[in-house]
């Protein structure tokens, strides 16, 4: 017996529909490819901090403070959470939440951003010191120029949320950046974790 | 039988009707491109798009070439001076850098593009912006990547450009930024082309056509273009570190500062050999599906072949350090490897029978396309031989950088990427043109290749095995390497010879070619129920899949009262430029999208990446912040969101449901 072929039982949704949006599909991708950025950018760091070093070089300094980084990490997952919160504003047809919700979202963003400069400002050694000290800051550099991108996309958003662009139907928009969002926040998770927590395991120090 | 569209707010039932002139008139007003300069500039349609892929790459694939026939005359005799080694060592690189990057998945690129949305019965890709941008920045990093080379300074040191000789200490000029910029440029335009076939699997499939029935060339690109997403960052990473090694001071493969040379190594072929499969499985789709045309029947194992394809690219991935055999690497690293690169052996021999008895069990029709892709079977047979016998480590360390590894890599190259691309020129060229392709030609253009290729490239095996080193611009007498190295080169030009006979055919038959119609071969998928060439919408009502085979469902069907494939009747979707959108895994209509017009936004884009890529090559600082500027601009005139393309809460005219 033959299945039958498609039928169109109702009416189709016209546009760019929430996950039904190419753009949605394309961010996934998206995601994905960037993910793969990351892990062999940390494979690199793996694959260095296994070689033999002088003690005392890798990492350069010994295991990085973590004074400034831990707050600042509460600070991009916080940024996440105030996204999260606007999505489901607009969901609900609430303007006023989606607005503020991605505004507080990217001014966490500069906030982190500010932190991470100070971080940087106050690393003992520069970028040509040691490839210790090349894979911290063009990592983290990597992950900061992700977030800057990310900052972008939210302030632009929030523009035009403001202008009344979406509403509970039309909001693929905001999905699709808010997806990049939470993967910056989820892959600085690795970042940090790499830089700031697998030294005081033991690795390479 | 047309009834009309029903509307209520953001929704949309799409009328259902015959083809007919009047439609047929509306859908081309909608969706055909703007004659002159500026169309042309800001078209998104995938046709033309994929034509200008193909071209682009055939034009470097003659460049490849001439680099190739005149390293081969320097090393036809022995202690030759036709060419210093500077020369030398800048045309093998841009030989090898030409064929692997410019030409060898560009091309590919170029047929899925065009052939992907007729395959699938859909009126476009489904980010048809993101297509033009691909073109257009592989179009910019082919002109960058030659820009150095046209002044006396390309690469140089082998196009999986190894350090320390590629570090600055070593290569002080341009030769090596320009080499990693334009393929970091270049690694964007493959990733976005590669996510847009993997989305335009997922989403626009014609409704009915469930993953099962999808033809085998989608499997193939899909397959690569999943791995490309994966892979790619490595390539494009290794290139910004080594760029900033040479630039910024930094420490990545430097083994004075606790870097190491090895991490280049790693990165690259971690992106190495999925790339290897990402450039033959489309090859090796278009033979699934254009073969069992001439053998008169349906590939035989249709489900194996397709696991076997996704197989094979998911076992690429945990080949890698089989190019590094003789780096030193633990014994367990070698095993482990090893063992993987055997392994594959399994999957391609899946492909290879499935290939052997659809002949064998069909009527096999001798046109000059059976002839490539028949012979695509020996050569990919020989070449896959040679690879099985280096994934052995202790015959890989006698024979690794000798002219053993070079047979190897051109058998698997030139036969399973070059010769299925000729053959399926043959097969599509009636589909892009609306012309056959001369047959008589075609049987001097096929043996000339096959002959010429065969002469050229197998006794490069036993100069392997006598010892002769890849890269080297010359070779004393008494070596005992005259004579295979003479032959050799006499075969390359004979094959060169095959190459220009398929490009003078093109021609001719673009002018002289014999009218083809709809389905000059009497094929089964969906691409040759449309006319030839097809028109901007490919089709006319948005066809439905219940087969595999939709025009061979007459005399496979035993069962009478069985579902059919229509293609004559179906949705008109005429609001603007629309495609259906359908569920990943069963196609079941799900959403109407609303497709973007001509823009010249992707153009403007590719031009301000190429401005910051030649703003570092400068390191001119003020030339990167124009380009990023631009970027910016251009993203954000691409993503606003606009009622039109249903992205807004506004009811547009257009946009409305």
């Amino acid at each position: 017996m033959a299945k039958p072929v498609i039928r169109l039982k109702s009416s189709l949704p016209v546009g760019a529909m929430d996950t039904r949006a190419s753009g949605w599909w394309a961010m996934i991708f998206t995601v994905f490819t960037e993910a793969s950025l990351f892990a062999y950018l940390l494979f690199s760091y793996y694959y260095l901090a296994v070689q033999p070093h002088l003690p005392g070089t890798f990492p350069e300094g010994g295991p990085p403070d973590l004074t400034l980084a831990l707050p600042n990490t509460v600070i991009l997952l916080l940024s996440s959470v105030a996204v999260g919160w606007a999505q489901f504003g607009i969901e609900h047809d609430s303007k006023w939440r989606l607005v503020l919700g991605l505004g507080i979202g990217a001014i966490l963003g500069l906030v982190f951003l500010a932190v991470q400069y100070f971080e940087w400002a106050e690393r003992p050694f520069g970028l040509s010191s040691t490839s210790y000290s090349s894979l911290y800051f063009v990592i983290t550099g990597f992950h900061m120029a992700h977030v800057m991108v990310g900052v972008a996309m939210l302030s632009a958003l929030t523009w035009w949320s403001h202008k009344g662009y979406f509403n509970s139907r039309r909001f693929a928009h905001i999905h699709i950046g808010a997806l990049y969002w939470h993967f910056v926040d989820v892959v600085w998770l690795a970042v940090f974790f790499t830089f700031y927590v697998t030294p005081l395991l033991g690795l390479a120090s | 039988m047309s009834t009309p569209d029903t509307f209520s707010g953001y929704e949309r039932r799409p009328s259902v009707s015959a083809k007919g002139p009047a439609l047929t008139d509306d859908l081309r007003a909608i969706w055909e491109t703007e004659r002159g300069l500026v169309g042309w500039l800001a078209t998104v349609d995938h046709k033309q798009i994929g034509i200008r892929y193909i071209i682009t790459a055939f034009a470097f694939l003659m460049a490849g070439g001439i680099e190739a026939l005149v390293f081969r005359l320097q090393l036809s005799w022995s202690n030759l001076k036709f060419l210093n080694p500077e020369q030398f060592d800048q045309l093998f690189t841009m030989h090898g850098m030409t064929m692997i990057f410019l030409y060898a998945s560009p091309v590919l690129s170029g047929f899925s593009n065009y052939l992907w949305p007729l395959l699938l019965g859909a009126r476009d890709m489904a980010l048809p912006r993101l297509n033009a941008l691909s073109y257009w920045i592989y179009l910019c990093a082919g002109i960058f990547l030659y820009a150095s080379f046209a002044i006396g300074f390309g690469p140089n040191v082998g196009w999986f450009n190894y350090v320390p000789l590629a570090a600055r200490a070593y290569n002080n000029g341009p030769n090596i930024d320009m080499y990693a910029l334009g393929m970091i440029l270049l690694g964007i335009s493959t990733t976005v082309g590669a996510i847009n076939f993997v989305v335009t699997f997922l989403r626009l499939r014609a409704p009915g056509m469930s993953i099962n029935r999808v033809p085998i060339l989608i499997w193939g690109t899909l397959t690569a273009s999943a791995a490309n997403i994966f892979a790619i960052p490595a390539v494009s990473l290794a290139f910004l570190l080594l760029w900033m090694d040479r630039n910024t001071g930094t420490h990545f493969f430097d083994t004075t500062a606790g870097g190491s040379a090895l991490l280049w190594q790693h990165l690259f072929w971690m992106f190495g050999h999925p790339w290897v499969y990402a450039i033959v499985l489309p090859a090796m789709g278009m033979v699934s599906d254009g073969l069992p045309v001439f053998c008169r029947r349906p590939l035989v194992g249709y489900s194996v072949v397709a696991l076997a394809t996704v197989a094979t690219m998911v076992l690429g991935f945990g080949v890698w350090v089989h190019h590094m055999f003789a780096t030193g690497l633990p014994g367990v690293s070698l095993s482990f490897f090893s063992a993987a690169s055997i392994i594959i052996t399994l999957p391609s021999a899946v492909g290879v029978f499935a290939w052997l008895a659809t002949i064998w069990t069909g009527r096999p029709v001798f046109t000059t396309p059976f002839l490539f892709f028949a012979s695509f079977i020996i050569l990919f047979t020989v070449g896959g031989v040679s690879g099985y016998m280096t994934g052995s480590v202790p015959v890989d360390w006698q024979l690794t950088d000798t002219y053993f590894v070079v047979a190897h890599l051109h058998y698997v190259l030139i036969g399973i990427n070059v010769f299925p691309v000729v053959g399926a020129t043959y097969f599509w060229f009636p589909k892009f043109t609306g012309k056959m392709m001369d047959e008589r030609l075609g049987r001097w253009n096929f043996w000339t290749m096959f002959v010429g290729f065969n002469l050229g490239f197998f006794p490069m095996h036993i100069s392997g095995l006598l010892g002769m080193p890849r890269r080297i611009y010359t070779y004393s007498e008494g070596m005992g390497w005259d004579w295979v190295n003479l032959i050799t080169t006499l075969g390359s030009f004979a094959f060169a010879i095959g190459v220009l006979l398929f490009f003078w055919n093109v021609l001719k038959s673009l002018r002289h070619g014999v009218s083809a119609g709809d389905n000059p071969w009497d094929a089964p998928t969906l691409e040759w129920a449309t006319t030839s060439p097809p028109p901007p919408y490919n089709f006319a009502v948005i066809p439905t899949v219940a087969s595999r085979h939709p025009l061979w469902e007459d005399r496979l069907e035993r069962n009478p009262g069985a579902i059919r494939s229509e293609t004559g009747v179906g949705m008109r979707l005429t609001y603007g430029r629309e495609a259906l959108g359908t569920t990943p895994l069963d196609a079941t209509p799900n959403v109407i999208l609303k497709m973007p017009g001509d823009t010249l936004v992707p153009l403007g884009l590719a031009l301000a990446m190429t401005v910051i890529a030649a703003g570092l090559a400068l390191t001119n600082w003020w030339i990167v912040v124009v380009g990023v500027v631009f970027t910016t601009a251009s993203i954000l005139a691409w993503l606003w969101p606009e009622a039109q393309l249903g992205e807004t809460a506004e009811l547009s005219e257009a946009g409305h449901g």
